[in-house]
């Protein structure tokens, strides 16, 4: 019997899952479907703490942050620790963005105008400044799964960290008042505590157990050019928008490109934003807005080709935190969900933090803000 | 132009033509759409005027009637060659087609109208084995259309490989072009349909003149055999073809020597426009992703017809039939009388069988898989050998999908036009229907632009 | 070879001439620049950007984006479905999937020098 079933192979799963084995417990990590095949193989990889606001999302961020450099020791996954560039277009924003830099307490370098070039030569003109954000990172998201969860296999013992693919949870078995492990289409599953890491359907998973965990789907569509021969834009690149918009609570489509380039050859150009269920229906609208304002920060990609969308379905709470800890409504339910477009960047603290309490150890972050029952108050 | 047709058909080969011209004769207002500068298709795809051929039908079957189809409908309906659709969009009951126009300026443009044919046909189905990326392998279809388009013949010594009726008409044209053919090596049974009763459809006929032509120029078709490498420095000259057990295994090996191949395994129907409006699809017999299409050719989406090979591959004859029943049942759609007429739907069921039966024939077995090295590209376009998609099963990638996003292949260019069949097959699985958003590359800048109708300048 | 000639009894235009790397290809009008590098014995014209194979026609019906290439300094057109137009420049390798600064659009004269195209 294993000590942990982990639902779900996403990044944050397999994050959990690589710190409770290292943390010297059996894991089993189950997925209804392939390693990444959800909200994790959708993603561009984003590693940030630039685009957060102070407080416990960036205290988190930060963990995470130190813990990707370790990890990315593991290789195999493209960690590339390339700095992201934030461009401001008026003196007033470029004031805004320095002054939530100096609140965020993270590393940084303020650009001005005539310094923008210097960091990437393709940038258009007209910008009022910005600020370079030397932490800012990219991974591969599917391969940064997969590799954690082998790695992690590998050495801890094969028998410690197993991976399941295409074996769908259906409810929770209970010892008393306690969760203790799983039923599935290929049987059971008896584990001393569950984590529930579904991502996007994190929700659907903790309503298996009776308990409510507010976990909504945010649609993003992300543009792929062709395949560049040499890099175009060295660094994560974006405007100053996109921090407003990654916590905004508006219903309708946002967007704000963040342009970047990928050791595999093409450009990718994210971020949209919109509530609209799980339909996956192409809006071409979007699509154009996106290429609009990657035009509008890089010219020279007006005469490329984008050659490929596609969208996911990012997890988000409404008061736009995680969900990380165990739950005081089902003990031994662990949840590890809710984290909007961040999965990628705050897997590794999540898992960390919840290898931690598995192990009964106390958590190196204060998990309050992320606690799962935080929502019952307001219903 | 007009600011809303009420029928848009794309493509401009034997299914689009015939269901444009249909609909038109039935009263309907028709705007054709097809990325080439000339009609046909892939089938009767048509010499530029710079030729003066005054025999163009040497190289096609039939072109004379399709020909006299374009022209009367070239009389008739709106024709837009030479605009390339990358998106289709509906919403409340209009069809927006965003098309790209010019083979190189690309302006975009957009159509709209009430109802859509989907005709957008099919493209060959290569194989992957050692070798294919080199230059002077070609697909069949890609010699064809060197032919048929350019009058230009794909090599001076050609081995035509494979599987399917196909691989005659493009070794027959070769050959009586003045390639020197070296052979035609079919992986299934060379007489694999000759029993097949439906054979009396009315292809018999053709087929013999193909193996006639083949005969007469003393070109070998063998049955059985298949080139499993192509051998060259920087570009081929030899292949090896082996002879194989029932399942495609090699049994023995022999070298041809050659400076062109052209090959196809079938064909995949190209559906991205009909994925994007969200038409349902189905498993064909050789468990390709087709549309989905009721007796009148109608798809599940209201007001989207299919016909021709995207809803399985048949040939041109089954493709025209139909194109007329789905250019009635448009009509009929928008409430223009359309008397019932069985004996087209009669036809289609008897040409459909046939196709049927020739999918099951000439079907693809597994034994390729075992042509393959460890560093055999299966995507060329990402150059992802095939160590590189087991390395992505061994990590938990347990279908295609999860393999795409592992270890890239159809990431790239092509985005897994070429290389899905064998993909899907590799991961164990029948090839999906593709979700493609962008069905043809668009400059970001052209993207960005405000699209604008044909009907500006 | 006049045999597929004979065989529709075409009566060709004149040809013209397009520049393939600064060398002169003969076209006939309406053909394709694939077709008329092809037709040359020119069968490959780009190398790919990891294992730099060279690369020519494959589909040639413009699905395999193979063929790629510069044409008069517009990157990744494909060369089996661009109809040549006299006096195009052509330029291969390595510009077919390389970024040049904005300004650079135009000026694709096939200076890529390092690059050779692989023909017969």
């Amino acid at each position: 019997m294993p000590d942990v079933v982990v639902i779900g192979a996403g990044v944050v799963g397999a994050a959990c899952a690589y710190y409770a084995a290292r943390a010297g417990l059996d894991v089993v990590v189950v997925d209804r479907g392939p390693v990444a095949g959800g909200t994790t193989g959708a993603g561009e990889g984003n590693v940030l703490v630039s685009d957060k606001e102070p407080g416990p999302e960036l205290d988190l961020a930060l963990l995470s942050n130190g813990l990707w450099r370790e990890l990315a020791e593991l290789d195999g996954f493209e960690f590339e620790a390339k700095g992201g560039l934030v461009v401001a277009e008026t003196g007033e924003v470029l004031e805004a963005l320095t002054g939530l830099a100096g609140k965020q307490g993270v590393e940084h370098t303020v650009v001005p105008s005539g310094g923008l070039g210097d960091y990437e030569p393709h940038l258009a003109g007209g910008f009022a400044g910005g600020v370079f954000y030397p932490q800012d990172a990219q991974v591969q998201p599917m391969l940064a799964a997969a590799t954690l969860i082998r790695r992690g296999a590998d050495r801890f013992g094969r028998g410690t960290l197993m991976l399941r693919t295409g074996v769908t949870v259906a409810g929770f078995l209970r010892d008393g008042d306690r969760i203790g492990g799983v039923t599935t289409d290929h049987g059971d599953i008896l584990a001393g505590a569950v984590v529930n890491a579904a991502g996007t359907w994190g929700g659907e998973v903790a309503a298996m157990a009776g308990v409510h965990v507010p976990v909504l789907p945010r649609r993003g569509f992300i543009l792929v050019t062709e395949p560049f021969d040499e890099p175009l834009i060295r660094h994560k690149v974006y405007t100053a928008a996109y921090v407003t918009n990654v916590a905004s609570d508006s219903e309708g489509l946002e967007t704000s490109a963040v342009v970047e380039g990928t050791p595999s050859g093409p450009v990718l150009i994210g971020a949209s934003r919109e509530r609209v269920g799980f339909d996956r229906t192409v809006s071409v609208p979007v699509l154009e807005r996106l290429a609009r304002q990657a035009v509008e920060l890089f010219p020279a990609l007006a005469d490329r080709r984008a050659i490929r969308a596609y969208c996911g379905f990012r997890p988000y709470c409404p008061d736009h935190l995680p969900v990380i800890g165990e739950d005081p409504r089902a003990p031994g339910l662990h949840h590890a969900c809710g984290h909007e477009g961040a999965g990628i960047g705050l897997a590794p603290a999540t898992g960390h933090l919840i290898a931690q309490t598995l192990a009964g150890h106390r958590p190196d972050l204060d998990l309050t803000p992320f606690r799962p029952d935080r929502f019952e108050e307001r219903r | 132009m007009k600011p809303l047709y009420d029928l848009a058909v794309i493509g401009a080969g034997p299914a689009g033509v015939a269901g444009a011209l249909t609909a038109s004769f039935a009263g309907l207002d028709v705007v054709l759409i097809d990325a080439a500068p000339r009609p046909g298709g892939q089938y009767f795809r048509h010499l530029p005027q710079g030729f003066n051929a005054q025999a163009p039908g040497a190289l096609h079957h039939g072109l004379d009637g399709f020909t006299r189809q374009w022209e009367t409908l070239r009389a008739r309906a709106d024709v837009l060659l030479g605009h390339k659709v990358w998106a289709v969009e509906r919403a409340e009951g209009t069809v927006t087609v965003r098309c790209l126009e010019g083979d190189r300026e690309e302006r975009p443009r957009t159509v709209t109208a009430r109802g859509l044919l989907i005709a957008t046909g099919a493209h060959d189905r290569p194989l992957p084995f050692p070798g294919w990326d080199l230059p002077g392998v070609l697909t069949a279809g890609g010699a064809q259309a060197l032919l048929k388009g350019n009058l230009v013949v794909a090599g001076r010594k050609v081995v035509v490989a494979g599987t399917g009726p196909f691989l005659l008409p493009v070794a027959a044209g070769l050959a009586e072009a003045g390639a020197d053919v070296r052979g035609v090596y079919e992986a299934n049974g060379r007489l694999g349909l000759a029993r097949h009763p439906l054979l009396a459809a009315g292809k018999a006929g053709e087929a013999l003149g193909y193996g006639a032509s083949l005969a007469r120029h003393r070109v070998p078709y063998r049955g059985r055999h298949a080139v499993i490498a192509a051998h060259g420095e920087g570009a081929l000259t030899h292949v090896t073809v082996a002879r194989l057990d029932s399942a495609w295994r090699p049994v023995s090996t022999r070298t041809v020597e050659c400076d062109t191949l052209a090959y196809g395994y079938g064909f995949v129907p190209q559906l991205e426009l009909p994925v994007q409006l969200g038409c349902a699809t189905r498993a064909d017999a050789d468990g390709s992703p087709v549309v989905t299409v009721d007796g009148g050719l109608r798809t599940s989406v209201p007001g989207v017809y299919a016909a021709g090979e995207s809803t399985g591959v048949g040939g041109a004859v089954l493709a025209e039939v139909e194109g007329r029943i789905a250019g009635r049942s448009a009509a009929a759609d928008l409430g223009r009388r359309v008397p019932p007429l069985p004996r087209l739907s009669r036809r289609r069921d008897r040409l459909a069988a046939f196709a049927k039966a020739l999918l099951e024939a000439y079907p693809v077995r597994p034994g390729w898989q075992g042509w393959l090295r460890d560093d055999t590209l299966v995507c060329r376009c990402e150059e992802v050998p095939l160590s590189a998609v087991r390395e992505a099963q061994d990590l938990g990638a347990i279908d295609a999908r999860s393999v795409k996003l592992l270890a890239r292949p159809g990431m790239g260019w092509c985005q897994g036009r070429m290389c899905g069949y064998a993909v899907a097959c590799l991961a164990g699985e029948d090839p999906a229907a593709p979700r493609r958003p962008i069905a043809q590359p668009i400059r970001l800048g052209d993207l960005a632009a405000p699209t604008r109708s044909p009907l500006e300048g | 070879m006049n045999q597929p000639y004979d065989l529709v009894r075409a009566r060709p235009e004149p040809e013209f001439e397009i520049s393939v790397d600064g060398a002169p290809v003969p076209v006939i009008p309406g053909q394709t620049i694939g077709a008329a590098l092809h037709g040359a014995g020119i069968r490959s014209w780009r190398t790919t950007r990891i294992g730099a194979r060279p690369r020519g026609l494959f589909c040639g019906i413009g699905v395999c984006f193979d063929c790629l290439v510069t044409v008069n300094g517009s990157p990744s057109l494909r060369a089996c479905l661009t109809e040549a137009r006299p006096g195009d420049r052509v330029s291969t390798g390595a510009r077919a999937g390389q970024v040049g600064p904005g300004g650079r659009a135009g000026d694709g004269d096939g200076t890529d020098g390092g690059k050779t195209v692989n023909g017969r």
